[in-house]
């Protein structure tokens, strides 16, 4: 990695549409229009991009940029704040990821329609509808509109097509609920729960249980991050950053993928552990602990096989006997997870997974030179794997 | 008085789609009463929902076709909780895979939602929800 960004990069392509007062289509078409514009400049195939740079305000999701230009792989993905002071910080955020190894080529777009969408009258012709609205506007009309039944979605096909049952449910959130009641911070805290408990509980969207769903919870969680060689001049033991990654793979939408061919794994999931994998020269036999984000018990299934630890559509046998907890091949969530200590959007995964490296977890797996943290499912995700401090 | 008042629905009403550039023509379909799936002129791709670009060609013009209705449930759920005004409980809700091959989100109705099964037939029912609201529901298929 170059220690300066100095002459490391250079934009190669551009392109622009029309400026007018009414543009009469939407902002995501006015997007592709440019972006496709600018690929051309480059001379480009737009396959070599894989990364995307836009601003926080901008309408037009990544990964409905993604779906027009028919991208398989989205390596990195980031938005700047506060609107009109972004702009050069696109060019900024794509210097230090491709410096940095993370992709090779970014597109940085925004588009508006910045006059005729603040009109009255833009109501009538579509307005300056954001790519996200839309997107929920497919689903809520049917009642579709919680993170539950969507996930429930995923779930009820896994199971049908590799023959899962409740058992391998009940199994993650019962080790998580007993990972969780050693753990004083944890919401299920000294609440234990027996198998019992996990059947008679109601379905909340078959075929999810309420025990196969997270705790929502208010809280914060955050870390600090610093050069290896600082951090040795620092009191803990630094947990070192092996690998770390993000994806968009392929026809992704935001919790709704149910437009691929198959939708018992996630592409997003396999790209994200590829590249930490290759970032780190490990694979998942190097792996000695995990903690998994579960907002619900199903999803844990996906990133079993996705990062490597057992075959696809076996994961739902992987985990029976024990196989996530303290004595099993893999203890998994020693905190509880976002099952049972909080769902706090996977942040505490970061925290639970330097605790385990420093060897100050609760439920402190008796192997730790290196942990797996990953993030949300079925959205653009991300993940991490760390080690001890060579 | 002749102006006229606008008054709140008579009863809760389910959550609006949202139509814009993008998807106008499809919902206008719906509403004469047409279930159509989006096509590429350029290279006959299909794709559902509608989007301005073929992914596969990068063309912007497209156009819409009939779609025949019939498909059969590719996954399912049937939801209990939370409970929205407007929805009736258990909901199901499918991804039906049309025989044309694109898959689209809708309910099963016309069965009780326990029985809704992966594979089962099923056919599009376009039917006025509200006064102002027309859905692609889905029945199954005799």
């Amino acid at each position: 990695m170059p220690t300066s960004i100095k002459d490391e990069c250079a934009i190669v392509g551009i392109g622009q549409t029309e400026f007018s007062k009414f543009s009469g289509r939407s902002e995501l078409q006015v997007t592709l229009e440019c972006v496709e514009a600018a690929i051309a400049d480059a001379g480009i195939e737009r396959s070599d991009i894989d990364g995307m740079v836009t601003l926080s305000i901008d309408g037009s999701d990544e990964i409905a940029v993604m779906r027009g230009l028919g991208s398989q792989e989205l390596k990195f993905f980031s938005r700047v704040p506060h609107g009109i002071g972004g702009a050069m910080s696109l060019v900024h955020q794509a210097v230090m990821a491709i410096s940095s190894g993370m992709c090779k080529t970014v597109l940085g777009y925004r588009a508006l329609n910045g006059c005729s969408g603040n009109q009255p009258k833009a109501s009538a012709v579509g307005g300056p509808l954001s790519t996200d609205q839309v997107h929920w506007g497919w689903y809520n009309p049917y009642g579709f509109s919680d993170p539950t039944s969507w996930v429930a979605m995923f779930t009820q096909r896994y199971m049908h097509e590799y023959g899962a049952t409740a058992e391998s449910l009940a199994e993650i959130a019962l080790t998580m609920r007993k990972h969780a009641v050693n753990n004083p911070n944890a919401m299920f805290y000294d609440k234990p729960i027996t198998s019992e408990d996990y059947f008679n509980s109601p379905f909340i969207a078959e075929p999810l249980r309420f025990y196969d769903c997270c705790m929502e919870a208010d809280g914060g969680a955050a870390f600090v991050i610093t050069s290896t060689e600082r951090a040795k001049d620092l009191p803990h033991a630094p947990a070192v950053v092996r690998g770390v990654a993000q994806g968009a793979a392929a026809d992704q939408e935001v919790m709704t993928s149910f437009y691929r061919d198959s939708i018992t794994h996630l592409p997003e999931y396999d790209l994200v552990a590829k590249q930490c994998y290759e970032q780190s020269g490990l694979s998942a036999d190097d792996i000695d602990a995990a903690v998994l984000y579960d907002a619900f018990t199903s999803i844990v299934l996906y990133q079993l096989e996705s990062f490597g630890f057992c075959k696809r559509g076996e994961a739902h046998d992987f985990v029976k006997g024990g196989t996530l907890g303290l004595d099993g091949r893999l203890p998994c969530n020693t905190n509880g997870g976002q099952l049972s200590e909080a769902h706090l959007q996977g942040i505490n995964g970061i925290t639970e997974a330097v605790r385990i490296i420093r060897g100050t977890s609760v439920n402190q797996p008796k192997k730790n030179d290196h942990v797996l943290a990953t993030s949300g499912f079925g959205v653009p995700s991300s993940a991490m794997i760390l080690g001890q401090s060579r | 008085m002749s102006a006229k008042t606008e008054t709140a629905p008579s009863a809760p009403q389910r959550m609006r789609p949202v139509v814009g550039h993008d998807n106008r023509e499809w919902w206008d379909h719906i509403n004469e009463g047409q279930l159509t799936i989006q096509k590429c002129k350029e290279c006959g791709t299909l794709r559902h929902p509608p989007r301005p670009m073929c992914w596969k060609c990068q063309s912007l013009e497209a156009e819409h076709m009939p779609a025949s209705g019939k498909g059969i449930v590719y996954s399912f759920v049937v939801i209990h909780k939370p409970v929205i005004p407007g929805y009736e409980y258990p909901l199901a809700v499918a991804v039906v895979e049309l025989e044309e091959g694109t898959r689209i989100v809708s309910n099963v109705v016309g069965i009780e939602a326990g029985d809704v099964k992966i594979g089962m037939p099923v056919k599009v029912s376009i039917e006025a929800v509200d006064e102002t609201l027309t859905l692609p529901l889905f029945r199954p298929a005799s």
